[in-house]
């Protein structure tokens, strides 16, 4: 709070996000919302949707123009309002969409040149899928003490471990996967390519977020070169996740808001409609207002990120605050809709549990 | 340009303000909460006297934007208010109140008053008087009434809860033209103190905020002059007229909720600081380096309560920044005085659980901001009046079918 600036507390969009903002919002409409209830169901993307999703250029904005791409500047503000945007759509389908610009990010903040133009290059000419490994399957999971070892060999590194709920990891040309370095403090970042000798991927079923096809990572013994290795700083990796998948939740959290908003003034018990009581009105006022909350506290972080201010406190408040309000929001959702909202016929049960990953996924939106 | 920051101006005015709060405000605040009733305090006087050459005394410049083109992002006094009501509160917020020429009053007569008014009353410090002992949240049903008789009003009823106006140098009454002809007969007064028919019963013994006076008082044929009335004495006869009337009443809350809110902002935050200080003396860090289930209970705790105060925070500045921009507020008004009064009470409760003993005892202000923090969430509209507000505006309903 302390910063100086000379620069207004603004809410405004500038007109380039306003353009933005209206082109993402006509790819929900067409590609995402019709599809999300069909997706969820087949628990699988639909045909050809991360190559339509690909062609918005969210991945190519930020690579530079000589290894193909748009030449922009990182831009967390304007990953958290696509987010938002893309996640009030469907929240798998949107963190899906949003998996190749997150290990791009990644590989723009902490790799070197030679490994940007490695990496780079394949995703902005051939808009390929990466991904990043960062959970593993464990009840106290902390992206701090990684399980998954990296051991300096002959050549490179020797990866063992176990990941977990990494998206799209069947159809990535690379995964960035994180993990403790071998007799040293820090961990450490190492791209593995899709056919890597070792490496096993199994699509794992979860509660929701099934269209974002999650999997299980397994490294038996992987060697990777030594030009693999990427220096990253995993605290800022983490807080940038933690906004990204905050905004994606909000975005979903207005879906919900939109949708009972409707039913509430529609459905009639008593004489009248259900919103003219206290105890369901108020429930909307509430999920408004922390709506509203996460919002802003989702804006702020990521502006202070994009100044090159400090921002992991903000990170870790995005985080806390919006874990708890989304699910709030989630099963008020349900609560409100009654038996119907149980029923797979509405999506907020859909939203409900995808939700409920808002608390727990790490490391899937790095904006 | 999302930036969420406040610029260099508004952190001078926050700092100068915060400095008040902690060399005139902290070193005072438990002696006056002891002594409760007196005049205003003496420490008070100079800075009463400050504010008021500063040009701070509830008015409000139309434009602080210094210059620049009309459509350029204005970050002006809406937003300095709320900063620093919150830099003041986190020193006292009862020491706040009884600043003289800080009124709620005052803040009435240069929404609605004419540039007459302005002139006769704005050097005064005006409280002002809404509740009365059978109606609290539902204002439209005062009974004070008001009665013309040839070039004077003449008031007679009872208000309760009256902010300063035991101590300040007029109240501004609501009363009614005409009850039967309901919310638009609603009208504002200023009554100057000494006016024969005016008296001050009793000032209220109070759980917090109790150096501020809060003043019961009586009407008896208390005759003012015709042109003490804010704004005019017709009684809109059409429905929409009527709305109009009362909603244009009802309005000057929009402006005085974020402020109300920045006070739960600003002595919750003084809890958690205080709060924090202790228990890193203890030996409790606070690095945000693990998840929250594998920290410890007293860290996530404390880690919560910040993220929901940032919160509070962050939608008070909205509901401050779009009153300077012109945009109309009141759904936002009501989320930031919803969320700051109930983390605001929250918050100062759970710091005084937290501290255990030091927190209970008289030795700290935690207890004192604990008892201070309940009332922020009752008046200027409570917890409930403020869902019904933000419930109406989502839901697109009307008063009278969300009741």
């Amino acid at each position: 709070m302390s910063d100086q600036s000379a620069a207004s507390f603004d809410l405004t969009l500038t007109e380039e996000q306003r353009i933005t903002r209206e082109s993402i919002r006509r790819f929900v409409e067409s590609h995402i919302k019709p599809n999300a209830r069909a997706a969820d169901e087949a628990a699988a993307a639909p045909a050809d949707f991360y190559r339509q999703a690909s062609e918005l250029g969210l991945g190519l904005m930020p690579i530079p123009e000589a290894l193909g791409g748009a030449g922009m500047a990182r831009a967390p503000i304007s990953n958290v309002l696509n987010a938002e945007d893309l996640g009030q759509g469907d929240m798998a389908l949107a963190i899906g969409a949003l998996t190749p610009l997150s290990f791009i990010n990644a590989v723009l903040d902490f790799a070197s040149p030679v490994q940007q133009e490695t990496y780079l290059t394949p995703l902005a000419m051939e808009s390929l899928v990466a991904t990043i490994a960062l959970m593993e399957p464990k009840a106290t999971f902390e992206p701090t003490a990684l399980q998954t070892s990296a051991v300096k060999v002959d050549g490179g590194y020797q990866l063992n471990g176990v990941k977990t709920l990494v998206p799209l990891a069947t159809q990535s040309r690379f995964i960035l996967v994180l993990a403790a370095l071998d007799g040293e403090a820090a961990s450490a970042g190492f791209v593995v390519e899709s056919a890597a000798e070792g490496m096993t991927i199994q699509e794992e079923s979860c509660m929701g977020l099934r269209p974002l096809e999650l999997c299980r990572v397994e490294l038996h013994d992987v060697v990777v070169p030594e030009s693999a290795r990427i220096n990253l700083d995993m605290g800022r990796l983490l807080d940038l996740s933690s906004i990204g998948l905050a905004a994606v939740a909000v975005g979903c959290c207005q879906a919900v808001l939109d949708y009972v908003v409707p039913y509430v003034n529609d459905r009639t018990a008593f004489g009248e409609p259900i919103s003219h009581r206290q105890s369901v009105a108020f429930m909307v006022a509430d999920m408004a207002t922390e709506l509203e909350a996460m919002r802003l506290l989702v804006y702020r972080a990521a502006s202070r990120a994009e100044q090159g201010l400090a921002f992991h406190e903000n990170a870790y408040w995005c985080r806390t605050f919006c874990s708890e309000k989304a699910m709030e929001i989630g099963t008020n959702g349900i609560q409100l809709l009654g038996g119907h909202g149980f029923i797979r016929e509405h999506p907020v049960e859909m939203w409900y549990r995808n939700l409920r990953a808002a608390a727990l996924l790490q490391g899937a939106v790095v904006i | 340009m999302i930036n969420l920051e406040l610029p260099k101006k508004l952190q001078m005015a926050q700092q100068m303000s915060h400095q008040v709060a902690a060399t005139v405000f902290r070193p005072i605040a438990r002696k006056y909460d002891k002594i409760e009733h007196c005049d205003t305090p003496e420490e008070l006087i100079p800075l009463g006297q400050m504010i008021k050459g500063m040009g701070g005394d509830g008015k409000k410049p139309e434009s602080q934007s210094g210059g620049r083109a009309s459509d350029a992002v204005n970050n002006g006094a809406n937003m300095m208010q709320v900063l620093t009501t919150a830099e003041m509160s986190w020193g006292c917020i009862g020491l706040m109140l009884s600043i003289p020429g800080l009124g709620l009053g005052n803040a009435a007569i240069q929404a609605v008053g004419t540039p007459q008014q302005k002139e006769r009353f704005g050097g005064l410090h005006c409280a002002m008087a809404i509740t009365e002992p059978g109606c609290g949240s539902d204002s439209a049903a005062v009974k004070t009434s008001a009665v013309l008789d040839g070039d004077e009003w003449v008031l007679n009823g009872e208000k309760i809860f009256a902010t300063s106006a035991s101590r300040g140098d007029a109240v501004v009454v609501w009363a009614t033209l005409d009850k039967s002809k309901g919310k638009a007969a609603i009208k504002s007064f200023v009554v100057e103190r000494g006016t024969p028919g005016m008296e001050i019963v009793r000032c209220e013994d109070k759980m917090g905020l109790r150096v501020s006076d809060t003043a019961a008082i009586v009407f008896t044929d208390c005759r003012i002059p015709k042109d003490n009335i804010l704004g005019s004495a017709e009684i809109a006869d059409t429905a929409e007229a009527r709305k109009k009337a009362f909603g244009g009443v009802m309005q000057t809350f929009d402006n005085t909720r974020p402020p109300v809110a920045a006070m739960a902002y600003g002595v919750a935050r003084a809890a958690l600081e205080i709060t924090k200080e202790l228990l890193q003396k203890e030996g409790i860090e606070f690095r945000y380096e693990k998840s929250i289930y594998n920290s410890t209970a007293i860290q996530a705790e404390v880690y919560r309560m910040e993220a929901e105060l940032e919160a509070a925070r962050l939608l008070i500045l909205k509901a401050a920044w779009m009153a300077d921009n012109k945009q109309p507020n009141s759904k936002q008004a009501s989320m930031c005085k919803a969320k700051a009064g109930r983390v605001g009470n929250q918050i100062t409760l759970k710091c005084v659980e937290l501290c255990g003993s030091l927190g209970y005892g008289e030795e700290l202000l935690l207890e004192k901001f604990a008892r201070d923090s309940k009332i922020l969430d009752i008046f200027e509209g409570t917890q409930q009046i403020q869902q019904l507000i933000i419930a109406r505006n989502v839901l697109g309903k009307s008063s009278s079918e969300l009741k």
